[in-house]
């Protein structure tokens, strides 16, 4: 084809390019594939809103239900972002809201709202790595690990997926000695995640269950989190997801703890 | 009444939680009349039962056994309409030691957003502000010390008011006015359920010889106003605030009628609470004006003060953390209080600090909840310590014990008074 034959020095280029190199040149610097996939799991569109019902089972099979709405919002992409989760079930925190504004090179700003008792309560916690709301799933697991605090190693390629080998740059603040990663080569979003303990033990086990385009988003839409060594695990269903629906900035703030915003309902 | 018949109301109580069990034909009849209200009424219906029994650890002649012994249905009812939200929540209690069924209306308000930056709350709500854990300066809504002191959830310490509440917010701060028509007095410890020190006759009181107080009833005469203003700036929250109304607390007393009055006060203040040194810590002032005292000549009202709060919470290790704060309480016109005050009488120092403590650990997927609250005053020699445990069966049932313990050196100290009420409680819910 005459086009083809246009491109051909390039084709060519590359191809001398490619045999220099070997595969890996195929796959973009590690840094990219790092930034891009965490982008495309925890910063899709410029805000995000979607209904998660959650249901943890511990290690003797017993089950416990969470709902909430999580309301996010970005402020600039790839770094700090707010949340909001309105609490469903179960009924006893029904209404009770918990805010995040993540920071980046600070801890969190947390807030968790009583409404039985009106009470506007600051959290202390600077471990992300503590459970969220009783689940298997951490903070960090919701809201993201900051991509800086790992040093990233493309250990594979397969046909789908790129495999990163990730170590923590302060041991001593996290459970795990390093974690893998499955990034999908097609959209870059994580799709699995394996945690490893300091005594070479897959322990946890993080996995997309089922990926949808929403909006032209690869958004997980079920996950499960497992516990490998104690047993139990958490499903997270994420239902009603939409992107970019224009949420204001003040949505975030201590006015709608009291007043659940509109866009809690449906 | 005697200890078994709060056995015998408990019993009564855990029997209704058992016929409300899963699969039972009252839990069936409360789905279905969930399911009526939401699909017919777009209204929600939440609520609980629960069985609630303590005992006193160290009783004392003029008190009963039995510190708490009561069954409770909370009945939470909520609307969305297109203009705003309705809310009604109210508690059906049956209670022991009181003798007596009651129906509490806890909430009852319309909130409505008449303007973009403004929300407005019309009717009985719970309001609460500032940043003391379990002490409060510019929170001068009312409290239920004695909820608080025989055990019930942490929900009842506070008691709603009757009051209007808008909320202004604007670029540069955010304004909430609070207005009562009718002033929401505290529930003190008046001898009738929990005996206390009686300052007229020096002694320890109890059911033997209660103090009634003198209610202030007349609507848009004994009102008041609340204004805070705040601003977060950076994560940092900036507040100040104002108050004109009464003391919460009956801080006066008329001798000829021998009965608690609540004098005049203003309260001004200020607060600021922010991420520090890997926690959170707060700072919040505010100056008590006893508008009916200011010189503090009379001995029967007490005098102004100054109140001061420094605090620090921080995770200590993965679901452990801890608090700390220091409270003072400043008098002023010191002099003029202890010249007019009757011979023979206990006087109180012109500084009372308080030091609390909070550990919390969460345990078993954080379905389990160990908490110790521990006032500590280090100038009256007296604590207050609440040890609790927390469990959550499964998503509908919860389980809880505590203890309600009271030391003191000396008698007319403000905890140490309350050394015979020494309590542990039971409890067992069911949320639907």
């Amino acid at each position: 084809m005459k086009i083809s034959s246009r491109l051909l020095p390039l084709w060519v280029a590359a191809f001398f390019l490619f045999m220099a190199a070997g595969i890996a040149v195929a796959a973009p610097p590690v840094t990219e594939i790092v930034a891009k996939a965490n982008q495309a799991a925890y910063y899709a569109g410029d805000d995000g809103r979607a209904e998660v019902n959650m249901t943890i089972t511990d290690s003797q099979g017993r089950a416990r239900e969470r709902r909430f709405v999580i309301l996010r919002r970005d402020i600039e992409d790839g770094g700090r972002q707010l949340f909001y989760v309105y609490f469903e079930r179960p009924t006893d925190v029904r209404r009770m809201v918990f805010m995040v504004h993540k920071q980046v090179e600070k801890d969190d700003d947390r807030w968790l709202y009583l409404p039985d008792l009106d009470l506007v309560k600051r959290i202390a916690a600077s471990d992300k790595r503590t459970s969220f709301v009783g689940s298997h799933a951490f903070y960090e697991d919701v809201s993201g690990r900051s991509p800086a605090e790992d040093h990233h190693e493309l250990v594979e390629e397969t046909a789908e997926h790129y495999v990163l080998n990730n170590i923590p740059k302060e041991p001593g603040a996290v459970e795990f000695a390093s974690y893998r990663i499955w990034i999908d080569k097609n959209n870059f979003l994580p799709v699995k995640a394996e945690y490893i303990d300091k005594s070479g033990k897959p322990y946890r086990l993080v996995e997309a269950l089922a990926v949808a385009d929403v909006q032209g988003f690869a958004t997980v839409t079920k996950s499960r989190v497992k516990d490998l060594a104690g047993g139990g695990e958490t499903v997270m269903e994420f239902g009603q997801v939409s992107y970019n629906l224009g949420l204001d900035e003040s949505l975030f703030t201590e006015r709608y703890l009291r007043r659940p915003p509109r866009e809690i309902r449906r | 009444m005697m200890a078994g018949q709060v056995r015998h109301i408990a019993a009564a109580g855990l029997a209704l939680l058992l016929a409300l069990g899963p699969g039972s034909a009252m839990a069936e009849g409360m789905a279905e009349l969930r399911h009526w209200l939401a699909d017919e009424h777009e209204t929600d219906l939440y609520g609980f039962i629960e069985a609630r029994g303590g005992l006193r650890l160290d009783r004392r002649e003029n008190e009963r056994d039995g510190s708490i012994g009561e069954t409770r249905l909370q009945l939470d009812l909520g609307r969305q309409l297109e203009s705003g939200g309705l809310k009604f929540k109210a508690d059906l209690v049956a209670d022991g030691v009181e003798e007596n069924l009651r129906a509490e209306l806890r909430e009852a308000h319309y909130s409505f957003t008449p303007a973009d930056n403004m929300d407005v709350r019309v009717g009985r709500q719970v309001l609460t502000w500032g940043t003391g854990d379990l002490l409060f300066i510019n929170d001068v809504f009312g409290k239920d010390w004695q909820s608080f002191f025989i055990g019930r959830d942490d929900e009842y310490l506070k008691l709603p008011s009757d009051a209007v509440r808008v909320g202004l917010f604007l670029d540069v701060v955010n304004i909430d006015l609070v207005y009562q028509p009718l002033f929401t007095p505290s529930r003190y410890i008046d001898g009738a359920r929990l005996s206390y020190w009686h300052g007229p006759q020096g002694r320890i009181a109890g059911r033997d010889l209660t103090f009634p107080d003198d209610q202030r009833l007349r609507y848009f005469r004994d009102h008041d106003l609340a204004l805070r203003l705040s601003r977060n700036l950076g994560g940092i929250e900036y507040a100040l605030y104002g108050y004109r109304g009464f003391w919460s607390t009956p801080e006066g007393m008329d001798p000829a009628a021998m009965k608690l009055v609540y004098p005049k006060l203003s309260v001004y203040g200020g607060s600021v609470r922010g991420a520090l040194a890997g926690g959170i810590s707060h700072l919040e002032f505010g100056y008590y004006d006893s508008r009916d005292d200011r010189a503090g000549h009379d001995p029967n009202l007490r005098n102004s003060e100054i109140r001061l709060l420094l605090g620090h919470e921080r995770e200590l290790a993965r679901d452990l953390t801890g608090g700390l704060q220091y409270y003072l309480e400043h008098k002023q016109k010191y002099g003029n209080y202890l010249a007019a005050l009757p011979a023979g009488s206990r006087a109180a120092d012109e500084d009372r600090h308080l030091l609390t403590l909070r550990l919390t650990k969460l345990l078993m997927q954080q379905n389990l909840r160990l908490s110790f609250f521990a006032y500590w005053s280090p100038s009256d020699e007296d604590a207050f310590l609440r040890p609790k445990a927390h469990y959550k069966i499964t998503d509908q049932w919860a389980a809880e014990t505590g203890a309600n313990i009271f030391l003191g050196r000396h008698d007319h100290t403000f905890w140490g008074q309350f050394e015979d009420n020494t309590n542990a409680y039971l409890s067992l819910r069911r949320s639907f």
